[in-house]
């Protein structure tokens, strides 16, 4: 039996409606159906198609039309229904697709286009940067924060949140990361492998899995914690539920944990967590030196040992000795030049550096503050990445000036045995750090030849071959100036350490059976797996961390963050207000 | 209606936006639909109330031609003495359910679009469109100025109201979707819909029993404006707008003009109340000879067509004037397009824009996201010439300032009881 619609006054385009006719005939107990404007040459058409009906002939151009064939009288009013849904949903497109940049201003608009999107970068100023992590919580994303200059309260607080949740709150002041293969922040391209990771973050991330990577295994989980997840305040959120995510994740095999020592309220939580583990780890807490293994839960002195355990044990090997053997080069240094200087851009290699020569030296020098992380007599290691460097001036992966003053005062006092420096590659870091330290590296040994000295200047590069900087031509700049290249932090320093006659030594550590733990592995919620494999981001603030997402196989919103109305409090108030205000009142229309 | 939050009441006025559903009536002399014409000497002006004096010289151009089309005076120099004088009552357009283009200076014999929008039963009022040149929306009051407007109530009025007269209300929402689809935005393009309105009206005045002169003079001058459907236009949007508004409450602004020395905005939950500040002067592409010093600070109504979710936020639907306009090529228009969506409320799937993937116009500014983003509105513009007479120079964008959203915003945060400066 025909029906037949009239929806007075409402144009459509022909291909909508020709769209709508296609849907239509898929509803049950359709038999035929055509929908169109009211047209003379539509009717003719509807008629054609033997839909003629009496009502037909009293539409107008501007009438759309639809004429049902359907047993039941019933599907009319379905019909009708499901038109107005159709068509209503065709004026509301998918945004996807539409734009390959996807930029955003509001967070309305991240959420609406990163609906599938797991996680959120955050990079803006420290003191929003609670509020943005809660509003990112809040709507069900992972956290990636980049900012700093959160209080340990907050820090706590939306962890706390986090957990319950069942998301991770990676940072504060988490400055790298890889999930599922994708640099996040300051990172290198690592290969994907078996082994997980977990870590402070910082540049120790970067040079345990860029190690990693050189020895032919890799890394698909690197989930950064920030810097004060093991102090008491904090618990180890964050750690506990990274550390239970990866011993469930099926393709770890190893679990790589860096961190400072925790807070003496923590350790022991965390040590039994570390055991309870179902896969072997490797843990490096800097500035302790361990003296034994146990089995399944195996420790490092330094960071490059932690890669090679664990990339030993991921091939199945027990961990071996590391080289004492370290290839020394003979340089004759006059019996002035006494004193190791460290110029780091990575903080934790600068740490890696004053452990090893504290050591090795028995200075018992402690961070001396304002960046340096060792002062003793003329013994010094410097972090210029720390905040008294940083006020005001770009760090110093991206700006060198101050690290080549610091290196050339240096390089004239003859007292000066050796210079330390880092290059970290990978994105977020200068093009060619290496070109930039090239001039002051060359005055360096020749101001020191002038003088009649020999002065080595002891560098290694953390990054790989996969870096955006060219990882052998950035070798070959330094190599060309004369710089003494290593292949990890810890020879650099015990290079150094042996050319003024106190070779380091590491024994290889028995393994002790492992301790029992009562550790219970936090339990790993559905949204926590999906960090895993996420490839869809939401990047609030900084564009070039998307742009390191976007290159990588990953996709990310671009959310252009500006302070609400332009940082007006009361504005901001008036807003919150608006937001939250009842209107329960009368309104005549 | 009851409603629990901004957001309901915001979503309100929406509904009623996307219920809108403007017909053009008919064109009849100004002084029979608006009243305040019928109580002495009365100009209608673009935006928010304004005095003679604070009056840009284009503006004060086009009062003066309109005083002599009114028969005040003969001369240029008598009728700026009659403005001057303040006998000439001056009342905004938008107070008396009109908007006017540009200057938007409206008098008493100047023949008026009426559209009404059938679902909520108002009216809305427009003057007809000039065409290009010397022009009295751009100040230009010569004798071919003045002569066009008598042409105008004398011969295209009457004839295009006969012709209406013979055929049923226009649909103008039907008009819209299907220019729309035919690359206009309606603020700077219109040709389509021009074209389209041509079509509908010429069966009509060809059936008409006058003088074959006119009916050709009239013929031809609709077929060389290419924005004679701007007017209509902003009057179906006035229409619509005015419908939504009568939902007091929210955030939505249902009013967005400018006078060439303030902007002003309106939104739902503050009725009649402007808020306004200094205006802008557009941006764009000059035409050969003329440069941004030559430009007139921005005016006229004609930003209603954004309020209502056309020009500058439908640039996407116009790829073909982008350049004009000086926003570079597709990708910009896409780009200004998909901004408007982080300030606006909703889609209006009755008018889908193919070159968005059939995505609606964005629909119901949100003072609020407005303020909260520090994104302003996107309002395609023609540029005039800053002397008056002169005419257009160019053609470009404009946004209003953003002092106009936070007043609003306060405004209203106060009217339902936050403290300001607490």
């Amino acid at each position: 039996m025909l029906h037949t619609i009239i929806e007075k006054n409402s144009y459509q385009d022909s291909i909508v409606l020709m769209l709508l006719t296609n849907y239509l005939e898929t509803l049950d107990g359709v038999n035929n159906v055509q929908v169109m404007m009211g047209t003379p040459a539509n009717k003719d058409i509807f008629k054609t198609g033997g839909l003629a009906t009496d009502e037909l002939e009293k539409a107008s151009p501007n009438d759309m039309v639809i004429v049902l064939d359907a047993d039941s009288d019933d599907l009319v009013d379905e019909v009708i229904e499901k038109s107005k849904e159709y068509l209503d949903e065709q004026g509301q497109a998918d945004d996807q697709g539409t734009d390959d940049e996807q930029r955003v201003k509001t967070w309305d608009k991240a959420l609406e286009l990163g609906k599938d999107a797991p996680v959120a970068l955050i990079s803006v100023p420290g003191t929003y940067a609670a509020g943005e992590v809660e509003k990112a919580l809040d709507a069900g994303k992972h956290v990636f924060c980049f900012s700093d200059n959160v209080t340990i309260e907050d820090e706590a607080r939306l962890k706390n949140l986090a957990h319950e949740k069942g998301l991770l709150l990676m940072g504060p002041d988490c400055g790298t990361g890889i999930a599922n293969g994708i640099p996040l922040a300051f990172a290198n391209r690592i290969r994907k492998g078996g082994i997980g990771m977990v870590g402070a973050s910082g540049t120790g991330i970067q040079e345990v899995s860029t190690i990693i990577h050189k020895l032919g295994a890799g890394v698909t989980n690197a989930i950064g914690t920030g810097g004060r997840d093991l102090k008491a305040a904090v618990q180890g959120t964050t750690f506990k539920d990274a550390v239970a995510l990866l011993d469930q994740d099926p393709n770890v095999k190893v679990i790589v944990a860096i961190s400072k020592p925790p807070a003496k309220e923590v350790r022991d939580d965390v040590v039994a967590l570390l055991r309870a583990a179902s896969k072997p780890v490797v843990a490096i807490f800097l500035g302790e030196k361990p003296a034994a293994h146990e089995e399944g839960l195996y420790r490092a002195y330094t960071l490059e040992e932690t890669a090679r355990i664990a990339v030993d044990l991921l091939n199945g090997q027990q961990p071996e000795a590391i080289d004492d053997q370290l290839e020394v080069p003979t340089i004759k240094l006059d019996p002035k030049q006494k004193y190791i200087k460290g110029y780091y851009s990575g903080g934790t290699l600068a740490y890696e550096a004053a452990t090893l020569m504290n050591d090795a030296l028995g200075l018992n020098a402690q961070d001396a503050g304002d960046g340096y992380i060792l002062k003793k007599e003329g013994y010094e290691v410097i972090d210029l990445g720390d905040d008294v460097y940083t006020q005001g001036r770009p760090h110093p992966m991206i700006d060198a000036t101050k690290r080549k003053e610091m290196m050339v005062e240096a390089g004239n006092d003859p007292e000066t045995a050796a210079i330390l420096i880092d290059i970290v590659l990978g994105y977020g870091a200068h093009d060619n750090m290496a070109g930039e330290l090239e001039p002051a590296i060359k005055k360096v040994i020749a101001d020191a030849k002038a003088q009649g000295r020999n002065l080595p200047v002891i560098g290694t590069i953390v990054g790989t071959d996969l870096d955006p900087q060219d990882y052998h031509n950035q070798q070959k700049i330094l190599q060309d100036a004369g710089v003494i290249l290593c292949q990890s932090n810890a020879q650099a320093v015990k290079t150094a350490l042996a050319l003024v006659g106190k070779p380091v030594h590491e024994d290889l550590k028995p393994i002790l059976p492992e301790e029992a733990s009562d550790a219970v592995m936090p339990a790993v919620s559905e949204d926590l797996q999906k960090l895993l494999t996420v490839d869809k981001f939401i990047n609030v603030g900084l564009e070039s961390f998307a742009k390191a997402i976007n290159e990588n196989g990953g996709h990310a919103v671009q959310f252009d963050w500006h302070p609400v109305s332009g940082g007006n409090v009361e504005l901001q108030k008036a807003l919150i207000f608006l937001n939250k205000v009842s209107l329960n009142k009368k309104v005549e229309v | 209606m009851v409603y629990a939050n901004v957001e309901e009441a915001n979503n309100a006025v929406i509904s009623k936006i996307i219920a809108g559903s403007p017909f053009l009536l008919d064109v009849v002399p100004a002084k029979e639909v608006i009243d305040a014409f019928n109580h002495g000497k009365v100009l209608l002006h673009a935006g928010p109330p304004i005095t003679y004096d604070k009056m840009i010289d284009p503006v004060q151009g086009a009062c003066i031609g309109a005083a002599i089309f009114e028969g005040w005076a003969d001369n240029e120099d008598d009728a700026r003495a009659l403005m001057e004088s303040g006998e000439v009552k001056l009342i905004p357009c938008h107070h008396v359910d009109a908007v006017g283009p540009m200057g938007g200076i409206t008098s008493a014999n100047m023949p008026v679009f009426i559209v009404e929008n059938k679902t909520d039963g108002n009216r809305a009022y427009c003057t007809m469109n000039e065409g290009i040149g010397a022009v009295l929306r751009f100040g230009a009051n010569g004798p071919e100025v003045i002569n066009r407007l008598r042409w105008m109530r004398d011969v295209l009025g009457p004839t295009l109201s006969e012709a209406m007269q013979m055929r049923e209300p226009l649909n103008v929402n039907v008009l819209i979707a299907k220019a729309i689809a035919m690359g206009d935005e309606f603020h700077q393009r219109n040709i389509a819909a021009s074209l389209a309105f041509l079509k509908e009206m010429s069966p009509s005045i060809v059936k008409l029993n006058i003088n074959q002169k006119d009916k050709e003079d009239v013929i031809q001058f609709l077929a060389d404006t290419d924005q004679f459907f701007l007017n209509i236009m902003m009057a179906s949007a006035k229409s619509v707008m005015d419908g939504a508004r009568q939902v007091q409450e929210g955030t939505i602004v249902t009013a967005m003009c400018r006078n060439g020395y303030e902007f002003g905005i309106r939104i739902s939950g503050m009725g009649d109340q402007w808020f306004t500040g200094p205006v802008n002067t557009p941006k764009g592409l000059y035409f050969s000879g003329f440069s941004e010093d030559d430009a007139s600070p921005d005016m006229g109504d004609s930003a209603i067509t954004e309020t209502f979710g056309v020009g500058g936020f439908a640039m996407i639907a116009a790829p073909a004037v982008t350049r004009f306009i000086g926003t570079g090529g597709f990708f910009d228009a896409l780009h200004i397009s998909e901004e408007m969506t982080e300030i606006t409320t909703a889609s209006n799937p009755n008018f889908p824009i193919p070159t968005w993937d059939f995505k609606g116009i964005s629909i119901g500014i949100d003072a609020r996201k407005v303020v909260e983003t520090g994104i302003l509105p996107v309002i395609n513009t023609g540029i005039a010439n800053k002397k008056a007479g002169l005419g257009q120079i160019g053609a470009g964008t404009v946004n209003p300032p953003m002092e106009c959203f936070e007043k609003a915003v306060l405004a209203y945060a106060e009217k339902l009881g936050f403290e300001v400066g607490v």
